[in-house]
């Protein structure tokens, strides 16, 4: 039995070695190497300052962009986490009853109006950057007027909204959303054009 | 929001991908186990052979059981010293560019023990407190040991099964080193690449500050993830790199790095029970264990499916996305949620604590089986064998003949054994529930109230002594009372099914081999997979029937009945 515990501490030793030092550097090496913008976090430059990454969702408020989801982080990566509330909570029950009650009320929709689901819920990991396509065209009409744009600069956001649309991968994985923090990105510049043309 | 065609297709893609994949895994390694040339053979072979000479391991030298079993606590109490003293110190070691202090005592034991379990309960934060150095150095390089762990467990049964009248079951160094370098390693590296692709951060630098359009701040929390996470899907281990697991987008960026990680939790486990009939010589006794996992996979995720998709709470008109990502939806949720409970893997894409009761309970009840659909990295076969000897000797007693299988007598030894492996286990979750549900540092941790706080407290324990990992994450658990009794149901959990199944298989290996007779009980048709259905079912649902009662399922009806707590 004892002719065990060395062979049990130089594996150990070992295997960290090539599993725990070798393995991710080499990783870290290849990836560096052929997706280094992706690897360093897919980050987002506008005017060649870095805004974001397009992978981490930021909160929006005001009416002149276009909202992302509930956040029970509120969008702050330290640490990422959700509500972690049950279905027979009564906070989220008030929590989703307030958020249907105010998107329905600031982007003057009927009130019988459906709330797609991820507007009225928070993410597992409160730094989702999308939302569904129904969700980013419920406030079309409430960032066109916060913007003053008139019936041109309206279609032209609307035409921006849909080609911020991705369907599923391949058309067959995951779900069509629109990346909230690229779209709004985009939104700026169509402002500064749709004044000049104005 | 409905249940569509794209739905329907992605879960027939997923299982459909699986069963391709099985045997093409399951061949190589069947190569691997059986010293047979094979082409990895030719890159890390010289590794290998490098890695006995240092650690002054024999490879030709034979172990009995004991021999076997010393070896195997041997090595994991080895990781578990280092793994606690990386945390300890992570402040002045390098790769530390956030400054992260020392971690609190109590959450270092459960860590490591976590870890070493392969559970990879997660009670700490991530991006908030693990330095670089403790994921890379300390928490990946268990990733890879407590999964080579849990393979080469089925080894010694397997040897059990085809020798006859020794105490030789093999030798652990060289089970855990081949599973280690030829399996888990290649497979990481592809995933950790495919992974990078698509997004997933690797890189060794600081957190980055940046300055939103809104001239709001942020800070985005980067490291070496992508090796991690291939590591952590594929072996089974389930502790994420964040917080939010397999729910944060550096972890899990596209739908594909999600049909990616899915599909890597169950392949192994899954391959396994082909290279089981690979290495015993009969597919058709693997064909019958894998339809069982099938089965009781399928079945599982159809309630899980059917819940999510049709029960919502009254005062919601839509399906609840609380908990989940917009770019996988209700059905990727479920079915990560499915195939990480089964599989005693526990990283999770979306957050099982805000799911519907219903499919909560699918996740409860998956891993109270023990983990044997599909499961852990070995511990999900090694746990069928149990259940497979009980169903063999319960089988045996309906029709008055001495139990066998596969040419062993199945005697009051091995019996004794797969009922300690299969009762001890679920003894550790229904104590420990109760110890929570009665005492202060119990209760004072609840995210929830009414029913559902009960089940977050069920939740805890069976994930731990399951060696899975998920969580109803609402629950503190890091606090002294949850990080040390956490720590030793996962203990029950991983050694109390482990020990027994390599006694049986010293036990197996010492008998004679007795050629079928016409009173054997086959173990290759479809009657003894519907016997092995049932006593799973049966087993579990007489342990488990009065907990779930008080939690899932009274919360399912006060749900639909519009109560709030």
């Amino acid at each position: 039995m004892k002719k065990a515990i060395l062979p049990a501490i130089y594996l150990t030793l070992s295997m960290t070695f090539v599993t725990g030092i070798i393995y991710p550097l080499f990783i870290t090496a290849v990836s560096q190497l052929i997706f280094p913008g992706r690897a360093d976090g897919s980050l987002v430059k506008v005017d060649g300052s870095v805004v974001g990454s397009k992978l981490i969702g930021q909160h929006f408020t005001g009416d002149r962009y276009f909202w992302s989801r509930p956040s029970s982080t509120d969008y702050n990566a330290l640490p990422s986490g959700a509500s972690n509330y049950g279905p027979t909570s009564d906070s989220l029950k008030t929590l989703v009853e307030r958020r249907r009650a105010d998107f329905i009320q600031l982007n003057s929709l009927p009130s019988n109006a459906i709330v797609p689901a991820e507007m009225l819920y928070a993410s597992g990991s409160g730094l989702d950057p999308d939302i569904s396509p129904e969700g980013a065209e419920l406030q079309i009409e409430r960032v066109a007027r916060a913007r003053r744009f008139g019936p041109r600069g309206r279609e032209a956001l609307a035409k921006l909204v849909r080609r911020s649309v991705r369907g599923p991968q391949f058309g067959l994985l995951g779900e069509p959303r629109v990346n909230v923090l690229l779209l709004n990105i985009a939104l700026d510049t169509l402002h500064v054009t749709g004044r000049k043309t104005s | 929001m409905k249940f569509g065609t794209l739905d329907v297709l992605q879960v027939a893609l997923f299982i459909l991908s699986l069963a391709v994949l099985t045997p093409i895994i399951g061949s190589f390694m069947a190569k691997v186990f059986s010293g047979e040339k094979h082409f990895m053979k030719s890159f890390l072979g010289k590794t290998e052979e490098l890695i006995y000479r240092v650690c002054r391991i024999n490879p030709a030298e034979e172990m009995n059981w004991k021999e076997y079993t010393f070896a195997l606590l041997a090595f994991n109490f080895a990781g578990f010293i280092l793994l606690l003293l990386f945390q300890e110190v992570q402040q002045i070691l390098p790769f530390n560019p956030q400054h992260l202090p020392a971690v609190s005592w109590d959450l270092a034991i459960n860590t490591a023990v976590s870890f070493v379990t392969n559970t990879n309960w997660q009670s700490y934060a991530g991006e908030t407190t693990m330095s670089n150095f403790v994921q890379m150095v300390g928490l990946t390089v268990q990733n890879f040991l407590s999964a080579a762990t849990g393979i080469v467990v089925i080894l010694p049964f397997i040897r059990g099964i085809i020798r006859k009248t020794t105490d030789d079951i093999g030798n652990f160094w060289v089970d855990v080193t081949r599973t280690t370098l030829y399996i888990l390693l290649p497979l990481s590296v592809i995933l950790a690449i495919i992974l990078v692709g698509q997004g997933t951060v690797q890189t060794l630098t600081h957190y980055h500050t940046v300055k939103a359009i809104t001239g709001q701040g942020q800070v985005i929390p980067v490291g070496p993830a992508a090796s991690q996470i291939a590591i952590k899907q594929l072996g089974s281990n389930g502790g994420g790199f964040f917080n939010a697991n397999g729910a944060h987008p550096f972890e899990n960026p596209t739908p594909l790095t999600d049909f990616l990680e899915m599909l890597s939790i169950l392949l192994i486990a899954s391959g396994l029970v082909y290279t089981y009939g690979r290495l015993i010589g009969s597919m058709k006794q693997a064909l019958v264990i894998w339809s069982v996992m099938l089965v009781l996979f399928v079945s599982m995720l159809s309630v899980s499916l059917y819940s999510e998709w049709t029960f919502h709470p009254a005062y919601a008109s839509t399906p609840t996305m609380e908990g989940k990502e917009t770019r996988f939806g209700i059905t990727n949720s479920v079915l990560w949620e499915v195939a990480t409970t089964s599989a005693s893997n526990g990283s999770v894409n979306a957050m099982h604590d805000s799911m519907t009761p219903l499919s909560g309970m699918v996740a409860l009840v998956n891993m109270m089986t023990g983990e044997v659909i599909f499961g852990g990295v070995g511990a999900g076969l090694y746990g069928m064998f149990h259940f497979i000897l009980l169903t063999v000797f319960i089988a045996g007693l309906m029709v008055g003949r001495t139990p066998e299988y596969l040419g062993k007598k199945i005697e009051a030894y091995e019996v004794k054994m797969a009922v300690i492996g299969v009762v001890a286990p679920s003894a550790a979750i229904l104590v420990f529930t109760a110890i929570g549900v009665i005492t202060r540092g119990g209760i004072s941790s609840l995210n929830n109230s009414g029913p559902h706080g009960f089940s977050e407290i069920l939740y805890a324990f069976t994930s731990a002594a399951a060696n899975n990992g998920s969580a109803f994450a609402g629950l503190n658990t890091n606090t002294v009372f949850y990080n040390l009794s956490q720590s030793a149901g996962m203990v029950i959990g991983r050694y109390s099914v482990i020990v027994p199944v390599l006694a049986i298989s010293g036990s197996l290996a010492r008998k004679k081999s007795i050629p079928p007779s016409p009173g054997t009980f086959p173990t290759d048709s479809p009657l003894f997979g519907f016997l092995l259905i049932g006593i799973i079912i049966i087993i579990s649902a007489l342990t488990f029937f009065p907990a779930l009662a008080l939690g899932p399922i009274v919360e399912h009806f006060l749900m639909l009945a519009g109560k709030t707590f």
